[in-house]
């Protein structure tokens, strides 16, 4: 029958849109999956790890020489 | 702060290793993903953290200048002032940072929010610690009263950024019927970074103002000297 038929057809619709519904809400939101997957977000991460590494070490650098002043005004 | 606790390096390296971890979750980690602020959810991370350490050094500020109060010992007026500067520098920071990100998510640098402005104004209070210790000469009356007016201006930053913000409307979550960050938004993944995040930051500023503080008790030693 025709009805019968249109009907299955709307029911295997309305069943692939549950299924989709999840990861087509999930998508909505724009994040940087690109990047991610091209890898690049691994140069983001490396130039701050340089900027960091070197903010560390002047830190450590003026703390050593901090104590190296005080060391010699005690004497 | 202990002399001591000043010079050794465990807690300073325990702040280094906390902030690379900080930079490579921060960047790296899962995050939940929500609408306009996408992406953005990182700066968790970077800017509220900012706060954090700010709301420790000025607990730092208040809490040193009671010790002085008690003890009438220079090197605590020291601390506590020295605690005030890197508060101030840790403000502004997140106050820039802030900018940044409502520009991209609230669509102005600065809008009228009660907890933007609460945090100008509060960081206007500790302005003025500053302006009330360089309009007094003499020591011991200005680390006194220093302390008495850092007391001050510690409740009254908590009434503005901490009060006043969630008793009107406000953009940040958390306040006036906004859901608080934990509420769904923090995570578990994204909590186990942010606690981190925050303990680094904070002893990076400890760690700063530690500096600032034997900078100066040398200084001060230098000036008697001569």
């Amino acid at each position: 029958m025709k009805i019968n038929n249109n009907m299955k057809q709307y029911l295997v619709l309305f069943v692939f849109l549950i299924i989709n519904l999840p990861s087509a809400v999930a998508q909505e939101v724009e994040m940087g999956d690109v990047m991610r997957s091209e890898g690049k977000i691994y140069v983001v991460v490396a130039v701050a790890f340089i900027a960091l590494a070197i903010l560390s070490f002047y830190m450590i650098r003026i703390d050593r020489k901090v104590s190296k002043l005080e060391k010699e005004l005690n004497k | 702060m202990k002399s001591t606790i000043a010079r050794s390096w465990w807690w300073k390296i325990t702040a280094l290793v906390l902030l690379f971890y900080t930079y490579y979750e921060g960047f790296l980690g899962e995050v939940p993903r929500m609408p306009i602020l996408n992406e953005t959810i990182r700066n968790l991370y970077f800017h509220v953290t900012m706060w954090m350490a700010m709301l420790v050094l000025m607990i730092c500020n208040a809490f040193y200048g009671i010790i002085y109060l008690n003890k009438s010992d220079l090197h605590f007026d020291l601390v506590a002032e020295e605690s005030g500067r890197m508060a101030m520098i840790f403000g502004i920071a997140g106050l820039i940072t802030g900018m940044v990100w409502a520009n991209y998510t609230w669509g102005a640098p600065w809008v009228n929010d009660p907890q933007l402005n609460g945090t100008a104004a509060s960081l206007l209070v500790y302005a003025a610690y500053f302006i009330l210790r360089n309009a007094l000469p003499d020591s011991t009356k200005r680390a006194r009263l220093a302390a008495v007016y850092g007391i001050f201006a510690f409740v009254m930053m908590i009434v503005f950024i901490m009060v006043l913000p969630k008793m009107s409307d406000s953009l940040h979550p958390g306040k006036g019927g906004n859901p608080g960050f934990n509420k769904y938004d923090l995570d578990a993944n994204m909590r186990m970074v942010f606690y981190p995040a925050v303990i680094g930051w904070t002893l990076l500023g400890v760690w700063m103002m530690s500096l600032r503080v034997r900078f100066r008790k040398m200084e001060l030693k230098n000036e008697d000297q001569q």
